[in-house]
């Protein structure tokens, strides 16, 4: 009994919070200087699944790509109740579209038993909403998108609500499915203070080979440093702490749909966006000064 | 994903939902229009649904020369799958350069599934195209007359444009309201390609148990004058201020999406990136910051006053008339002096 449920997630940098200290001089924004959060409709994502797990039993995996810095949010969620968490971090990833993203993962994915795929909705870094629908495609199973509440699960049937922009629309489809979850769905659930006992000194092998190599000041490639890495790995292992990590090997992904050659999109530029003053003129908060505004706007026919 | 075909014409996925149009799709026969005669090619939609031929007519007087129609009992109402396989077979048949869909909520649902299937470029939530040239850094390759599909990015800090050389077609999602509808012309003819899809109930994965549709209680996108609330008006109650300045201007009530969060202002009301998107003659910030989302919603309109009392508030960089001072006291006295002006 219960379901298997595989969470995609994605550490993103907060746009939106853009505050004066990450500004350039020149009104654009600093990217790297901006703080890495867990994106925040996965959470929602993860609660839904959470709520299955609470009800009917099962197993949570959640996985995510990105650079060895996400086993941050890894480990957030496990501290939130996840089982399982999966980093999936390679060089050759680098440059992923959409579309290139979507295959990898779906390589991941296929490597699980699932009967309940989650995303969230679109993450806040790209706002594109692509990678979900692009990867139930690549599985070969039905979506639905923008699932504000989940209705019912039964056996192998599943009944969701999803917002259609003015209004909503129930849906119900056979597992396995893949959701994309909006924000209005749920409210997460904080991390568990038990949890965080747990979870808090869990790692990814490249974080504890990052670990490992702070202590000691032998060349990277030193046996030394590759026999500690190992040996602490293992003990994390033991314990059940060290957080698993996949790249597109052990993935079995075709590189040619990987990365730069997988994408078929290209940037041909970028501009930040500078928040220039125009033609603009302040204006007294007086009667006098209200009044003439007014009545240029007036003679200026903007008003009528 | 289809091969480079200059000669394949430009299209648009005419959205529709029981019968009735959606705006996107008329919203994007304009600028399609205008890509298809810099390119050279023809224009066509492509109308899928069951029963909705009446709606060819109105597509070619927006400017489309062709309309690809398929019509099935199982595409009466939208399904991913289904309307997916069908797009899929008309562009592996016809192999157009440029497919453009809306980013309402049933084009972010279709296009990416049909890009995927394709194996071919989609860019999300674009707010221009154009078309222009591309020199490949590494190889040197000149790619002409490529569709430039220009989005914000980053939370709207910055500006993209991205293009797809190679893999056809060249796809994009487009932003409600930010292309200009054009006007009908209704001595426009076209050609109405009739085209059979085979369909099944293995098409249908999902069974649509019940929908529930609300008309949108106000209509943003063609308000002349708009008066939008933020967080700084500070409560629902004090949000009366935004209504009354709104109606003694005939305006439309508006808010950002802090002051919609906060419960002072219904959903439907909402101006911004994830909003709507609004090009007034006349936009009333009051109380509003001016964080880059909201911006990129309402930075077009004509004419911005902005009202806050943060001289350092961002939505003061756009605005024309800055007004620096308690919104409680500016407001009134904005009322009062449009009375005495005797404006309607």
């Amino acid at each position: 009994m219960g379901y298997n449920c595989v969470v995609l997630i994605k550490q993103v940098p907060d746009t939106k919070r853009i505050t004066g200290e990450v500004m350039n001089d020149d009104g654009t924004v600093r990217r790297s200087a901006l703080p890495a959060i867990f994106n925040p409709e996965d959470l929602n994502a993860l609660e839904l699944v959470l709520q299955i797990k609470d009800k009917f039993g099962g197993h949570i995996t959640v996985i995510t790509m990105g650079l060895p810095a996400a086993g941050a949010v890894l480990r957030d969620s496990l501290f939130r109740g996840a089982d399982d968490a999966i980093l999936l971090t390679d060089p050759r990833c680098a440059a992923s579209d959409t579309l290139a993203t979507s295959y990898i993962l779906s390589c991941a994915v296929k490597k699980i038993d699932y009967d309940i795929v989650l995303c969230g909705r679109q993450a806040i870094d790209g706002d594109t909403a692509q990678v979900g629908p692009q990867l139930a495609e690549k599985l070969g199973i039905p979506q639905i998108t923008y699932v504000e509440q989940l209705i019912e699960l039964t056996g192998r049937t599943i009944t969701a609500q999803r917002n259609i922009g003015n209004g909503w629309q129930q849906v119900k489809t056979t597992l396995p499915v893949l959701l994309t979850v909006t924000g209005e769905a749920n409210e997460p659930r904080v991390a568990a203070a038990k949890k965080i006992m747990k979870y808090k000194n869990a790692l990814t092998p490249v974080e504890v080979e990052k670990e490992v190599r702070g202590q000691i000041s032998e060349p990277r490639t030193s046996v030394r440093g590759a026999d500690l890495v190992e040996k602490k790995c293992s003990e994390l292992s033991n314990k059940g702490l060290l957080i698993k990590q996949w790249n597109l090997d052990s993935i079995g992904a075709d590189l040619s749909w990987c990365g730069q050659s997988g994408s078929p999109t290209k940037v041909h530029r970028i501009q930040s966006v500078v928040l220039a003053a125009k033609e603009s003129k302040t204006i007294e908060p007086t009667q006098n000064g209200i009044s003439d505004m007014i009545h240029e706007l007036i003679e200026d026919k903007i008003i009528a | 994903m289809i091969d480079v075909n200059r000669k394949g014409e430009v299209w648009v996925f005419a959205e529709q939902h029981n019968g009735q149009l959606e705006d996107t799709p008329i919203e994007l026969l304009g600028k399609a229009r205008r890509l298809a005669d810099t390119l050279g090619v023809k224009l066509a939609a492509t109308l899928l649904g069951d029963n909705v031929k009446a709606l060819a007519t109105k597509l070619i007087h927006y400017g489309a020369d062709k309309i690809y129609l398929v019509e099935h009992p199982l595409l009466r109402a939208y399904q991913t799958n289904s309307f997916a396989k069908v797009m899929c077979e008309l562009i592996g048949k016809y192999k157009p350069q440029i497919v453009l869909y809306g980013a309402t909520i049933t084009g972010r649902d279709l296009a990416p599934r049909i890009a995927s299937e394709m194996k071919a470029g989609l860019t999300a939530d674009c707010t221009d195209l154009q078309i222009g040239d591309h020199t490949t850094a590494i190889d040197k390759k000149l790619h002409k007359n490529l569709l430039f599909q220009i989005r914000p990015a980053f939370g709207g800090n910055i500006i993209a444009t991205i293009i797809n050389p190679e893999r056809w077609p060249q796809m994009a999602t487009v932003r409600e309201g930010v292309m200009l509808p054009p006007e009908p012309d209704i001595k426009r003819r076209g050609e109405i390609v009739t085209e059979n899809i085979k369909l099944t109930q293995q098409d249908l994965p999902l069974e649509i148990l019940a929908e529930h549709k609300r008309p949108k209680k106000v209509n943003l996108k063609t308000a002349r004058i708009i008066v939008a609330g933020g967080a700084g008006v500070g409560s629902r109650e004090n949000f009366k201020l935004v209504w009354d300045l709104a109606n003694c201007l005939g305006a439309a009530p508006a808010g950002s999406r802090a002051a919609v969060d906060l419960g002072f202002i219904d959903s439907d009301h909402q101006v911004g990136q994830t909003g709507t998107t609004v090009r007034p003659a006349l936009y009333i910030a009051v109380g509003i910051s001016g964080a880059i989302q909201h911006q990129a919603g309402m930075s077009q309109s004509q004419k911005i006053i902005a009202i806050n009392n943060d001289p350092d508030a961002p939505i003061f960089g756009i605005a024309h008339y800055k007004i620096v001072g308690d919104l409680n006291e500016v407001v009134p006295l904005m009322i009062k002096a449009i009375k005495e002006k005797g404006v309607e």
